[in-house]
């Protein structure tokens, strides 16, 4: 018997990104649809970064995880258009981002405050951070270093 | 030259600027002045490489060769690369490297810009996702000139010796030939041309507030885009890039 899409999608967002944990790969908006054809479901999924090496591992956790669940055949396609942006992020994983320290994207092009003291007075270090999709900011007040997830 | 001869070639051009230009950042990785700007740097490489996989695995299916994206970068040599010579100039010392990116970046920002608009839809596809990347190398570059040109005396006089050994390969990117000619065209790329006056107005502004001067004269070095000529400095960079598949052909793991 075939599982519903749906139920495929809530196995889905128990998949963890690999280089941020705390936030599932539907959380982060990179599965773009989930469809039967046939008897295989097909996944598509579309890249964060272009270059990004999670991308690889996130396509074999997904198969992992669809076969953990006794799905055997599955497809994973890649879609490129329209590209991702960090309005797809969805709201569960701000919070979960917050939560673990890293702030949001914001329209303004930087984050709202500093994760852990909360105080708004911040700055960029650079624009380019620990994975492709974060920069690297510090808190004036508690002088913490933090990740920010850019906006893109 | 067939239609799908030119769209390869084209599609070779984008790969391989990006390939090689990917490859000579990443040669930093480990070495760069701070930690910040080796993270930058290596994550720009990555940005790059992920576009070549893009450009060059269009390549290959446009081909029809069996001829993946690895296959191309790996098991060609030195005279089927179609990179520009500006990207395959030695790194030289930091401001050297962030001068070429500077240049390279924004001709790049202004061809992605034309090329979303692409009647083939995979190359407006992969412009679309190129672009947002590139917007935030152009920014850093682009903030490093001006940093290191209208910095130190010492600063100012590297950047400017960068700019005057590099300017002479920026004409390359805005002449064209057969291939752009087609690929005009058919409406899958833009007239090369039409590009220098965009690039012209944003190098100006960067350069003026970094307190440099553009060199005099419009000789341009050629024969990279065409492959007919590249420096002696590609045939090094191959040696290390393809290292591996030159010593263990065929080598998968």
């Amino acid at each position: 018997m075939k599982p519903a899409t749906d139920t495929i999608w809530d196995w889905l967002d128990k998949v963890p990104d690999p280089e941020i944990p705390v936030i599932s790969v539907v959380d982060l908006g990179i599965v773009r649809d989930v469809r039967w054809d046939g008897d295989t479901v097909e996944v598509a999924v579309t890249p964060t970064y272009s270059g990004c090496p999670a991308t690889t591992v996130i396509s074999l956790d997904i198969e992992t995880a669809l076969r953990d669940h006794g799905l055997d055949k599955i497809r994973i396609t890649t879609r490129i258009n329209p590209p991702w942006t960090t309005d797809w992020l969805s709201d569960t994983g701000r919070a979960k981002l917050l939560e673990y320290g890293i702030a949001p994207p914001t329209a303004a092009g930087g984050p709202d405050a500093c994760p852990r003291c909360k105080s708004a007075n911040v700055k960029r270090i650079s624009q380019f951070g620990s994975t492709p999709c974060k920069a690297q900011w510090q808190c004036k007040d508690c002088l913490e270093p933090f990740d920010y997830f850019k906006c893109i | 030259m067939t239609h799908t001869a030119a769209y390869f070639e084209f599609l070779c051009r984008m790969g391989d600027n990006t390939l090689v230009l990917g490859h000579r950042v990443s040669e930093w990785c480990g070495h760069a002045p701070v930690l910040e700007e080796d993270i930058a740097l290596a994550n720009t490489a990555l940005d790059l490489i992920g576009q070549t996989q893009m450009w060059l695995g269009l390549a290959g299916e446009v081909e029809g060769k069996n001829r993946d994206a690895d296959k191309l970068a790996m098991l060609r040599d030195v005279w089927d690369f179609r990179n520009c010579l500006l990207v395959e100039q030695p790194n030289g010392d930091f401001g050297q490297t962030m001068m070429r990116q500077f240049l390279f970046d924004v001709w790049h920002l202004a061809m992605l810009t034309e090329l979303k608009n692409s009647s083939e839809q995979r190359v407006a596809d992969i412009a679309a996702k190129a672009i947002k990347e590139v917007m935030y190398h152009v920014e850093r570059s682009g903030e490093t000139v001006i940093g290191l040109g209208d910095g130190t005396s010492e600063s100012h006089a590297r950047m400017q010796k960068a700019l005057d050994l590099l300017w002479p390969y920026v004409g390359e990117l805005f002449i064209p030939d057969a291939v752009d000619i087609a690929m005009a065209e058919a409406g899958i790329a833009p007239d090369l041309g039409k590009l220098r006056d965009t690039f012209d107005a944003q190098v100006g502004d960067v350069l003026a507030a970094a307190t440099l001067t553009i060199p005099d004269g419009n000789f341009a070095h050629k024969g990279g885009r065409s492959g007919t000529q590249h420096s002696e400095h590609l045939g090094h960079l191959l040696t290390q890039m393809q290292w591996l598949q030159r010593a263990y052909p065929g080598a998968t793991w």
